[in-house]
């Protein structure tokens, strides 16, 4: 039988062969699998109104949390699993489980995934759940825009995650370096899907850092001024204001890229003049303020968990902020220690290493600010502080190691080996994912209204913790062996097997953690421990002043702060805010209404992508007259907020206990 | 105000039991004697400046354990000193925020140290961007093939594929170019990397001391047959490479410029030589770069022009 042309045609290019392996197929079977669950439950079940009125269309910071949240584990799973097929193929040398194009596609999904849609949507996960209750504000400043942020990063990654199904994936690591990113050395969709899915996500990302500098600097509650602002929300705007800063150049390499593969260009190509080390310094004038972008919210987080669960105040408040604001700007003048080994000058070599050097004494300060809080506390081991207590010596050790390589000449013999993977892993897993994964248990009670399971919670940290230094802890050696980052097989006579093998098994380790992880979440949104007094963990900042989950309005009067530790100061004085509160304080609150915009702007840019990715230019020109069409109906849909009477919120206060007789 | 507690800390440290100390303890010397092999080429130099890098290597890894271990030590006393434990009578300071003599400390003692590294860290930068002895150096021109290594001898009129043979004693020059996507050129027991660009000529010396064999491999990811990128690196007595030279000169067949179209094509090769080798394969070095007293000077020019 002869299928016509037009079908073939589409065969082939949404299903060439990368894309008919037993993996692919796989992964076929479970979206088929999960789509036939998702139908069930939304439509037969009849979830779909609830979904849509609740969840797809909501503005408010606190649901848009939880489908951040969602997001970020979803996508930690898919990248853990990428990197244990990784970590699978290099347990043995002359290894052929993958083969080397599988092998590229899985350490780029990793990398590309762990960063730009789980490291990013996580931090603002939980910079959403947080932030407007730390400072005391009803919502962040552009409500609309945040469901909007939200749902470019969702359809950027659904983009990303579909190409290894429909079309091929990536494959020239998440650094994507031209020229090997170009046409002649990869042709095929793959290196558009990432250029797409990126440049998507970016938008709503800058988005979010724009919302987030307006928020902290515009909503502070009266008297909260920024030298009471919370340390996380002092890590946020900092967050905020480099990525402001630090996306553009991205999105201008990532376009020159994407302008080179589409409409044959020559910005970085191989020859016609093509400049591939203009990209490398575009990346990295990016790349390096991503690396303080997502290690920031971890140190913030670190500074609430570590004063909460030592009874104690904060210690240094005012060299703490003034670090994080000094490695917010030297941030953006380290990026050539990523490429000293391209022949820049001995004066620039030195100059950033030097530079390198220098922004390792506002973070070693941090570090004693922590351990000097502790001193002279009551600590209290729980899951949060045990993943704080982790993080120190992890960090400690990752930031010595950035240092060894910081040293110009030694980078030289270190660049790019499986001693550079041990580093960033070390800062990037024992800094940010330490400090996210505290922060989530930390602020679940404040999210969801119980706590996870302690003991459940020690069994996946100890997994966690003891899994990461069995894995990366040999890799420091193995680039003391030379092997080199991205290979996908090595052969036996170098001596590397022994460590490989280790590191493996340590991967596994890290993995049974993320069951455990998910089976402490599950199980405790069911079992879990209810938290009735929204302050779970007799904490200080002003979250925890409200009631846990919180109401839809946060704040039914907005406190005056006179202190930092604000909701400290009260429980020492006596004066909550639950019994001074009197019914003739409510007065009615405007609340932003639910939109549908956000959801199909992102669908738009969707489509836009999809055309682009397979160049096919009549979807694209639709998809981007969808996003003008949204935005024009956007801008004349003048019924934005809604009206919470005062009885409704007297309701809701008496209903918690939180109103005067 | 800050005193230990009553419990001295070594007693409660030595109730950990003897058993996990002696397993910790076999598990610390497996992993460092395993530092001892042969394999580890990174700490086995084979030049001056792999010894350079090596021993600024063993300057900042000494610098950075002083900091691990004096905070490990710190950060050990602190959390079983000030644990929540019923009865424990360490000193509990709930406002205790700030001190003016200990902040300062941990801004200078890390500066002082970071300092102790960056000076020879930036003059080895300088030094190793000098040639040493600049004159007339063997130059190798060195471009980097999907998936393959070319390496022309414009001195010895001799090219080769996937192996080198250097002399040892003096210093080699190598100009480091692509005709593929970036890769970098790195002999570890030699000395650091550097990248193979296209559309430029970067240059980078190494130095053998004495006879040897090495492996040396790409450090930049370049596409699916990256990890077969090794070379073979043999170092001899310059006697025995005018020698080599000479023979590979003599019996060796030309490359042709069709020979070079061929290696042109994305696929892993074995080793192989060439007598002589047509000159516009490689990049005119006088428009990369050129050396002047000693040191590298770049030119300004695309070398693709000419």
């Amino acid at each position: 039988m002869a299928l016509p042309g037009w079908m073939l045609y589409l065969i082939h290019t949404l299903f060439p062969a990368d894309t008919r392996r037993p993996t692919e197929l796989g992964a076929d079977v479970l979206i088929i699998a999960t789509g036939a669950i998702l139908f069930y439950i939304l439509i037969i079940k009849g979830r779909w109104r609830h979904v849509w009125t609740e969840w797809i269309t909501t503005v408010d910071h606190k649901k848009i949390a939880v489908l951040y949240l969602i997001g970020a584990i979803a996508m930690l799973f898919r990248a853990g699993v990428d990197a244990l097929m990784l970590r699978t193929q290099l347990a043995l040398p002359h290894q052929h489980l993958l083969s080397a194009l599988e092998y590229d596609q899985l350490f780029t999904t990793h990398g590309t995934i762990m960063i730009f849609f789980m490291a990013m949507p996580f931090i603002f996960a939980l910079f959403n759940a947080v932030i407007p209750l730390q400072i005391g504000s009803r919502d962040v400043a552009f409500p609309r825009l945040n469901a909007m942020s939200f749902w470019l990063f969702a359809f950027g990654a659904l983009l990303l995650n579909m190409s290894f199904v429909v079309g091929g994936s990536p494959s020239a690591g998440w650094t994507a370096y031209p020229p090997l990113s170009e046409n002649v050395f990869l042709p095929g969709v793959g290196q558009n899907y990432y250029l797409m899915s990126l440049l998507i996500a970016g938008i709503g990302t800058t988005m979010t850092g724009i919302n987030f500098v307006v928020t902290i600097l515009r909503m502070r509650a009266p008297g909260m001024t920024l030298m009471k602002l919370p340390l996380f929300a002092w890590s946020a705007l900092m967050t905020s204001a480099l990525i402001i800063f630090a996306f553009p150049p991205l999105t201008v390499a990532l376009s020159m890229t994407l302008i080179d593969r589409l409409f044959q260009s020559s910005f970085f190509t191989l020859g016609h003049g093509g400049m591939p080390m203009m990209y490398v310094n575009l990346f990295w004038l990016f790349g390096h303020p991503e690396v303080y972008i997502v290690v920031l919210p971890a140190f913030g987080i670190f500074s609430e968990v570590v004063a909460t669960f030592s009874s104690k105040r904060l210690f240094g408040y005012e060299v703490m902020v003034a670090s994080l604001v000094s490695i917010m700007f030297l941030a953006y003048g380290t990026w050539v220690h990523h490429f000293f080994t391209m022949g820049a000058g001995p004066a620039v070599n030195a100059f950033f290493g030097l530079s390198t050097m220098l922004i390792a004494i506002p973070t070693g300060v941090k570090i004693f600010n922590w351990i000097f809080t502790m001193w002279g506390g009551r600590i209290r081991m729980t899951v949060a502080m045990l993943y704080q207590m982790a993080f120190i010596p992890t960090f400690v050790i990752g930031g010595a190691t950035g240092i060894i390589l910081a040293t110009v000449p030694v980078d030289y013999q270190f660049h790019n080996t499986y001693f550079l993977v041990a580093h960033f892993h070390n800062v990037l897993i024992g800094g940010t994912l330490f400090g996210l994964l505290s922060g989530m248990y930390y602020w679940w009670p404040k999210m969801f209204g119980m706590k996870l399971d302690e003991h459940q919670g020690k069994w996946a940290f100890w997994l966690f913790f003891l899994g990461f230094w069995v894995t990366f802890f040999p890799q420091y050696l193995l680039g003391l062996e030379g092997m080199q980052r991205r290979m996908n097989t090595y052969p036996f006579g170098l001596g590397w097997h022994l460590l490989n093998v280790i590191s493996t098994i340590g991967a596994f380790g890290m993995g049974a953690a993320f069951i455990v992880l998910v089976y402490n979440v599950v199980w405790s949104l069911r079992y879990g421990e209810r938290d009735l007094t929204g302050d779970a963990w007799d904490g200080r900042t002003l979250e925890w002043a409200i009631s846990s989950p919180a109401p839809e309005y946060n704040f039914a009067r907005i406190p005056v702060i006179t202190d930092r530790d604000p909701w400290w100061a009260m429980k020492e004085s006596g004066a909550t805010l639950a019994n001074s509160l009197s019914p003739a304080d409510i007065h009615a609150i405007e609340m932003p209404k639910n939109t549908p915009v956000p959801f199909l702007l992102g669908a738009s840019f969707f489509l836009f992508g999809f055309g682009m990715v397979f160049s096919w230019w009549y979807v694209a020109v639709l998809g981007l007259l969808c996003v003008i069409a949204t935005l024009i109906y956007s801008g004349f849909n003048y019924e934005e907020h809604a009206l919470l009477t005062a009885d409704v919120i007297r309701g809701t206060e008496a209903s918690l206990g939180r109103l005067q007789a | 105000m800050v005193r230990f507690g009553k419990a001295p800390l070594l007693s409660r440290l030595a109730h950990i039991s003897r058993r996990r100390w002696l397993f910790a303890a076999a598990l610390l010397v497996g992993l460092f004697t395993t530092g001892c092999g042969p394999q580890y080429v990174l700490l086995r130099p084979a030049g001056p400046v792999a010894t350079k890098e090596l021993h600024l290597f063993e300057l900042a890894g000494i610098a950075m354990g002083i900091v691990i271990v004096s905070v490990f030590v710190l950060y050990a006393v602190t959390i079983i000193r000030f644990r929540d434990r019923p009865g424990n009578r360490a000193p509990y300071m709930p406002n205790w925020h700030g001190h003016r003599l200990l902040e300062p400390l941990w801004f200078i003692v890390p500066a002082i140290l970071l300092t102790i590294i960056a000076i020879p860290t930036v003059g080895v930068t300088y030094q190793l961007a000098h040639l040493p002895k600049a004159r007339d150096p063997v130059v190798i021109d060195v471009t980097s093939l999907q998936w393959k290594w070319l390496f022309e001898y414009p001195g010895q009129h001799i090219a080769t594929v996937n192996y080198l043979v250097i002399p040892t004693g003096e210093p080699v020059l190598f100009e480091l170019t692509a005709d593929s996507p970036m890769n970098t050129f790195w002999v570890p027991q030699l000395g650091g990397m550097e990248y193979t660009m296209p559309g430029r000529v970067l240059p980078l010396w190494l130095e053998a001391s004495h006879p040897g064999e090495f492996w040396g491999h790409s450090g930049n990811f370049s596409g699916t047959g990256f990890a077969s990128m090794f070379f073979h690196v043999k170092a001899v007595s310059p006697a025995r490479f005018a020698a080599w030279a000479q023979r590979v000169h003599r019996t060796a067949s030309p490359m042709t410029l069709a020979d070079y179209h061929r290696l042109l094509t994305f696929n892993v090769v074995g080793e192989s030589s060439y007598g002589a080798y047509p000159r516009s394969t490689f990049p005119s070095t006088k428009t990369g770069f050129v050396l002047q007293g000693g040191m590298y000077m770049p030119m300004h020019n695309d070398p693709r022009k000419d």
